[in-house]
Formats: structure tokens, sequence, C-alpha cells
């Protein structure tokens, strides 16, 4: 059984990654040419790793489900990017952004990960720009920063709202040189449905050809998954229609143990859903929060006025309106960490007082920073005694240049225009910080298997920051796995081309094929989506934004119910060996229903309140800090590693215990 | 609303395609045209019957994925939208849609609205990128003043989404705006000039292999562009080119 081992280096912090790099073995250029990397997922981790490591002379074999890696999800990551560069001078530092992230995760990630990641944030938009991604610049054409919650510092480095399109192009941008020298071999349209072990170490991958079906054997030295987050769960969240967590639960149950799969960001400020029938949930940049207000009426009657269309939000005086983040939070106030701000928004929901027909909404006000940047733009311009329409026209005009492309798609979804009236926001499922446990080296507990990028667990404990997903993506692939791969790859360089030929490919290979061959011939009833939804519903109401013992256990026994429904009733048209999107989804919501059970396991287990994890029965009870989270760092500070052994409820749990050792273990407090 | 839906199914490459009828009732007008397409293949599946394939993925309008031709127009009948964005207030009850996939003969179709656009990615790989290896050695990025306005304009042209909504509308199967936007980014930046001319004429080299048409400025790849992609970039590329041909 694999034993959990960290391999954190030894050393004070800020020495461990500059002397891990001087003291691990390398593998020289010649040799290179005869290693092959598979690398799974080309997002920001996945499509920069490959790059990277193709740079460096491996060859690579990249995957991908959809027709190009310019479609990977991180292409919607709109905020930023966070990087300690410290350009606005506001004593922003490396130890600050370790710090900040690792306060904002709750304590609960492991600090030498997060150090380096700090460490490496700047070399990451130098590598940017010199890639040519168009980052905002102010008149002096420098680069401008922005502010994201949970911090005190602008750090957020941003192009418009499309930051993810534009680092996700940067990296799509360095795989397709290497494409067109051949040194990566990109799959597109293709799906991983295992992966393949060979004396214990992870040599290969079964994966489909989407188009025809072919199911193909891929052999390489090292397998690096790459596949992102498992937020789908929900059915309802605003990950990509596609993402899924086949290849991180594949390679659970081929022995990889997955960390604090309880650990699920729910993002404040996403388009509440409209009905039933909805697909899935858009979000709003969190940048939003540098502007805009967040608020609820402070009155019943005004709440049902303005639900009936009695009122509208904008007949409301200032005295009438609760701005909520403000008034409990008056530190950080509409810039609260992302967890903080989306169980506040439950909290005046629950209590009766959401703005639309569901009740599952709070406005997010744009006409204070309108007015704001109004007046600014009119003292800049020399515009004296200025109308209220002439500052609104002005002030307009920056929110516009500031935000018109999340603003422009507020409107096409929900109809309303958002310059002239309060945006409606509701928190959504929208990453996940648990994951597939990993090392120092980002190497998984199986040998030679790497899981980098959200699909991992490493560096945002129990919450994630804003801005820092796009940072560990990117930290990961360009420059801490091509550095960790080559340690373990020094002892490759005489093992020679893997066959496919093998015993090993061969079982696994027809694994895949037998469970392909039952959906096709499964005479069900219900489509795949019935049971999707249906594990959402479970999913959403007891492992949502908070939690409790009772609800925990019944999601146990539903979501298995649901799985064993599933394996009777599911139905699948059309055939294996064609273009099949409900086979495809078949296999996925298939390993959501285990997944589904394990997380609830894991939260059921972790018997605390920390950052996205909100236990009931974990809540302070009185002093300044009522009702908020209360963590439990006397038993709860380790990382749970699950250990698949068959059915979900059957987990072994191993624990990482995390030290403290270079910052001080402390209430968050954000008032 | 009731609606007639005429949708082009097609089993594969091979195979020969036709436009058949299906009706949807009870649409809310508040759906998203692609969860139309859903409660279609919901009401298909169901019965047995296989399901219309379509490309989507993010459903938020930025992955490019999506690639419907609506009532004869790319990404239906709204502006500044792909497929995904669209929503069904922009239809009525009764009406009857017509739902085809892409069509160029550089995009073959794959499968019922699925079409292949792996020319695009050729193209990206005959030039669209710098050359810089990633080594935590490039100099800081502020070492390299870059003006607003180039900026500004460089993350318009990045803006594009690669979905081919401009090949598709375009009479002539053209994909100037699409090369034309990488080849400006690159052409705005002062670190993409070094190799400049190489990159353009590389490009324009693969777009024509790949049997894309020519530009005659009909102008409506901008209308069509979900992004607002300007035929600026069109101009600028040809400038681009011609700055090659007599370096």
């Amino acid at each position: 059984m694999a034993t959990l081992d960290s391999k954190v280096p030894k050393g004070p912090i800020q020495d461990k990654w500059t002397d891990y790099k001087n003291h691990i073995n390398l593998v020289n250029p010649a040799n290179k040419r005869h290693i092959d990397i598979i690398v799974v997922g080309t997002g920001l981790a996945g499509g920069s790793a490959a790059a990277t490591l193709a740079e460096l002379g491996y060859n690579v074999k990249a995957f991908a489900y959809q027709d190009s890696p310019r479609r990977a999800h991180s292409i919607a990551a709109q905020g930023g990017i966070n990087a300690a560069k410290n350009y606005q001078g506001d004593g922003d530092s490396t130890y600050r952004l370790f710090y900040d992230t690792v306060k904002g995760g709750d304590y609960r990630s492991r600090e030498a990960n997060v150090y380096r990641l700090a460490e490496v944030s700047s070399n990451i938009i130098d590598q940017c720009v010199a890639q040519g991604v168009p980052f905002a610049r102010d008149y002096g054409g420098l680069l401008d920063n922005r502010s994201f919650g949970g911090v005190l510092v602008s750090r957020t480095f941003y192009a418009k709202g499309q930051t993810g399109q534009q680092l996700l192009l940067g990296a799509y941008s360095a795989m397709n040189r290497q494409i067109a020298r051949g040194k990566i071999e990109m799959f597109n349209r293709h799906e991983m449905l295992d992966v393949v072990k060979v004396d214990g170490k992870a040599r290969g991958i079964i994966a489909r050809n989407l188009i025809t079906g072919e199911i193909e054997r891929h052999s390489a030295h090292a397998v690096v998954i790459a596949t992102g987050g498992y937020g789908n769960v929900y059915f309802l969240s605003t990950n990509a229609m596609g993402s899924n967590v086949t290849a991180s639960w594949k390679i659970h149950k081929k022995g990889a143990f997955f960390a604090n799969p309880c650990y699920t960001q729910i993002h404040p400020t996403c388009i509440p859903r409209s009905g039933d029938y909805q697909s899935k949930l858009t979000l709003m940049s969190e940048s939003l929060r540098n502007d805009g207000r967040i608020w609820v009426p402070k009155n019943l009657e005004d709440v049902k006025a303005i639900r009936e269309g009695r009122k509208k939000p904008t007949d409301l005086s200032e005295d009438e309106r609760d701005y909520y983040l403000e008034r409990r939070y008056p530190a950080f106030g509409n810039l609260v960490p992302r967890d903080v701000a989306s169980r506040a928004a439950k909290e005046r929901c629950d209590a009766g007082y959401g703005v639309n027909a569901t009740g599952e909404a709070v406005y997010l006000d744009f006409a204070a920073a309108i007015e704001r940047y109004g007046k600014e733009q009119a003292k800049i311009h020399n515009i004296d005694n200025a109308s209220e329409a002439k500052i609104y026209e002005l002030g307009q005009a920056i929110v516009e240049a500031k935000y018109g492309n999340l603003f422009q798609m507020y409107e096409k979804i929900v109809d309303q225009n958002p310059y002239e009236t309060p945006m409606m926001i509701y928190p959504a499922v929208h990453y996940t910080m648990g994951g597939v446990w990993v090392d120092y080296n980002l190497m998984t507990t199986v040998p030679g298997l790497y899981c980098i990028g959200e699909a991992n667990f490493s560096d945002h404990g129990a919450n994630r920051l804003g801005a820092s997903a796009l940072m560990q993506g990117l930290a990961d692939g360009y420059f801490v796995l091509p550095y960790t791969i080559g340690d373990y790859l020094s002892d490759d360089i005489r093992t020679g081309k893997i066959s496919t030929d093998t015993k090993e490919f061969e079982e696994a290979e027809k694994e895949v094929k037998d469970k392909i061959e039952f959906f096709v011939t499964n005479k069900g009833t219900k489509s795949v989506d019935y049971f999707h939804k249906k594990l959402g519903k479970v999913m959403w109401d007891k492992c949502g934004m908070s939690r409790n013992e009772k609800g925990l256990k019944e999601a146990m026994v539903e979501i298995k119910a649901i799985r064993e429904e599933f394996w009777k009733e599911v139905s699948v048209p059309g055939n294996s060996n064609e273009m099949n999107p409900e086979l495809e989804k078949a296999g996925r919501v298939a390993d959501f229903l285990e997944l589904g059970e394990l997380f609830a396991k894991d939260a059921l287990t972790r018997e605390e309140s920390c950052g996205g994890h909100f236990r009931e029965e974990s809540a302070e009870l009185d002093g300044p800090q009522k009702g908020e989270a209360k963590r439990n760092d006397k038993d709860f500070a380790f990382v749970s590693a699950w250990e698949y052994k068959g059915e979900p409820a059957d987990a072994v749990l191993h624990k990482e215990e995390l030290e403290f050792k270079d910052i001080e273990l402390k209430q968050r407090s954000y008032k | 609303m009731n609606l007639t839906l005429k949708i082009w199914r097609q089993k594969d490459s091979n195979a020969k395609g036709q436009m058949v009828d299906y009706k949807v009732t009870d649409i809310s007008e508040h759906m998203s045209f692609l969860e139309m397409m859903d409660v279609l293949n919901e009401q298909l599946v169901n019965s047995g019957e296989e399901p219309v394939a379509f490309d989507h993925d993010c459903r938020e309008g930025i992955c490019g994925m999506c690639s419907m031709y609506i009532n004869g127009e790319a990404h239906g009948p709204d502006r500044g939208i792909t497929t995904c964005q669209l929503h069904m207030r922009m239809f009525k009850d009764g009406d009857t849609i017509t739902i085809e996939p892409f069509r160029a003969a550089a995009f073959p179709v794959i499968k019922d609205l699925v079409v292949d656009r792996m020319a695009f990615e050729r193209i990206q790989q005959a030039g669209g990128y710098i050359s810089v290896n990633t080594s935590g050695n490039t100099q800081d990025a502020n070492n390299l003043p870059i003006s607003k306005h180039a900026a500004d304009e460089a993350m318009d042209a990045a803006t594009c989404i690669g979905c081919g909504a401009c090949v598709a509308t375009c009479k002539n199967s053209s994909a100037m705006l699409f090369v034309g936007a990488k080849v400006s980014q690159y052409a705005l930046l002062p670190q993409g000039q070094v190799e400049a001319a190489d990159r353009v004429q590389n490009m324009v080299a693969q777009m024509d292999l790949e049997g894309f048409g020519n530009c005659t400025n009909t102008g409506a790849c901008e209308v069509e562009c979900p992004k607002g992609i300007s035929l600026d970039n069109i101009a600028r590329m040809n400038r681009e080119l011609m700055k090659a041909a007599i370096k």
C-alpha cells in the first residue's frame, strides 16, 4: 500500500524550491528525445506543461476531448491572474501572496507548495508577456492591476474580462509551435478512459477517439493528468458541459489517492437560475466586486413588492437597502473571500430577502461606481457643474471599458440592462479545491503518474482566492512539473519505448470496451441526464453551501441508490463505433455517481467548518464572530487522502498532517 | 412556445445528409437555444432515437465550440453572440427554424451539426505564435512598455474565439478575418514584430492550402463575428503580407 510522503524538501521555506532545483537529477538533452510523456487535458495546466516539456525535448502526446486545446474551460476565467510583482508599490511580496493564499485557503493547504506558487508567480507574467498576451496597460505603457477578494493589495493582472482566454491562447500558441515541430503529437477529440500501469508505474493510457469510437492504446514513460475539476458533479455549475472527473477518477481507482473531495468553491457572483430546463450557470467575474455593491432590501415588504413587480430596485432609497457585506465585514466589505460572500448571500436569501421569483438572488449594483467615475472624469475633462446625466454618461463609459463584455453577457442572458438596473446574482458551484493527492513533485501515489492544475488538491486549501486558479495552472505547467518530472524520468533513460502489446494494456482495454458495450446494449428507460440531474439535486441540497451530519448521511444513501438505478435503467442510443455524445456523457456520469458518494463521506468525516466546507454543527455561537465558520485545528489540520477500496463508502482515509511553521494559525477574520 | 425545427442530419462524414423535421413544444422564452436543443434531444433519447449531435462546451460564448447556422445566419439572428448565447426570446410561437452546420469546403461535416475545423489548427501551427521558450529568465514584463492603444488594439484582435462563423458566413468561405486577427495581434506588439514577416507568409500560405476562399470585402464576416472582430484586421494582414513580400 502506498504511504503518504509529501516529499517537502528540508530547509527554510524561502530556500526550499531553489535548493531542490539545484539538487535534482537532470536528463540530458540527447536522452530526452527517447522519453515519451502523455499529457491528458490541455487547458492552462496541461497546455503549458505540454508546450514546456516539448521545448525541453521530450516527446509529448497531448489529449483533449474538444476539437482544439484552445477550447479548454480555462478559457472562461474572466477576472485575472495574481502575481507578487508589487508593481503598484503597495507592499506586495512573495511572502504576502503566500500568506494571503494560505489564509484564504483557511489553513488547509501545504505551506511549501503555496510558497513555491507565490515564488514563481512573477515568472508567469514575464513569460506570458513574452508570448504576446495582451494584458491591460496604463497610459505609460506599463501593466495595470486590479484588486480581488480576500487581499489588501492590487496584484491581479488582467486582459479585459477575458484573462483566462488570453492566457490559454498563449499556452496554445506555445503548443502550436511544438506541434509544428513534431514534438507534440496532438490528439483532439480523444478522451482518456483509463490509465495503464506496468510494474506499478504509470506507463500509458487507453483513450477513445470520439469521432470514430475507436479504442486506442498509448504508451509513455510518464503520464500527466491535467483534466480540471469536478464541479459538474452538481449537474448545474459554471463548468463547461463536458468538464468531468473521469480521468481523475480512473486514476483514483488505479491507486491514486483522492484528497479533500468536499472542498468545493461556490462562487458568489453568478447569474441566478431561471428554470428547470437550465443546463448550466454563468459566472460574472469577481472583479465586478471591485466596483459593484451587493445588497438586498432591508424590509420584507419591499422584497415582496419587487418580486411582484410593483417596485423596482432603483425605487429604493439608500436607507431602505441592506449592504450586508459592508455591514458585516467593514474591513473587506464587498471584497471578502468567495466562501464568505456566498454564505452571506445564502443567509439573506434563506431569511427571505431574495429578490427574484425563486427567492435566490441578491443585487450587485454599479450606480455608485458610475457616479464616482463620472465625477472623476468630469474633473479630468474640466467640466464644471456637470449635470447628473453628463456624470452618468462619463461614468458609464468607464464602467463599460472595464466590464463591458460582462455587462453584455448579462444582458443577453437575463434580458435586463445592468447599467440601468442592478444585476441579480446568486452563488453557484465554480471550482473544486479538492482533487487528486500529489506530493511536492506533483506526483500522485502512483509512480510516474502526475496531476496538475485544478485536478490536483495542492495549493488552495479549503477555499481558493480569486485570480489564483490561472496562477496555479500555469505555475504547475510552465515552472514546476518540467523540473520535478525530470528527476523521476532520469531513471528511465535506458528503458526504451514502452510496448503497448502487453497484457496490462490488453486488460485495461478490455475493461474499457466492456463498459462501452454495456452502455450501448443496455435496455434502459432513462436518459443519462435524468440521473445526472438527480445526482446534482442531492449534491446541491445536502452537500452544498452548508452541510450537516444528517444530510450527508442521507446523501450517501441516496447517491448509492441513484447509482444502482443508473446501472439498471440507463439508456444510451447509438453505437460505440461512431461519434456518440450520449455515450460520452454516460461514462462521465457513472464516475460522478461514485465521486459524489465519496464527496459526502469526506464532508461527513470533516466535522469542522473550513473555507468552502461549512458544517452547521461547527459555527461560532457568540462573540464578535457569531455565526461565522469555526475551524478545529486541533483535530482537523490534515489533508484527507482517500484510498479506493471498491465501493466509495469503503474508501480508506489517510491523513497528511499539515504543519504551519511560517504562518501562525488564526481564525480568518475579514471584519 | 411551439416550434418546428428543420435540422441537418448526417450519420458520418461519408454519408449523404438531409433535412429532417422535428416538433418541440412548451419552449420557454428564457431558454437558451442550446437548452431548446437539449429538450429535443431528451425527447429523442426517450423515444429511442439518436439525438442530434452538435458541438458545444462552455455555453457562455467564449470557447468557440458551438457552430450552428440558424435560419441562414451563423450563430443565428442576434448580433455579438455565439449560438450558446442565443435565447429563445428571439423567436415566436409557431416559428419554423432551420438549423444547419457551418458549411465550407474546408470544414467537412463529421456528424449532423458537427464540423471538422482542423484547418484552423493547421493555420495556427504554421505561425500563430511568438518563438519564446519557457525559462523563467525572460525579461521583467515592465521592461517592455507598450502603448495602451497598441495593447488595446492587440487585445481586440486577440478576442477571436476561432469558431469559424466568419468562414461559414462568407460567400467565398474566406478565413481572412480569422487569420487577420491572429496576424494583427502579434503585428501590433513589439514582441511579435521580430518574426512578423515569416508569420504572415506562412499563415497565409497554409490558409490557401486548406482551400479557404479570398476576401471580396463583403464584410459579412464582421457582422456575424460573435466577438466583433473588425475588417481592419484583414487590411492589416494584407499590409503585413505586402511588407513581407518587398523585404
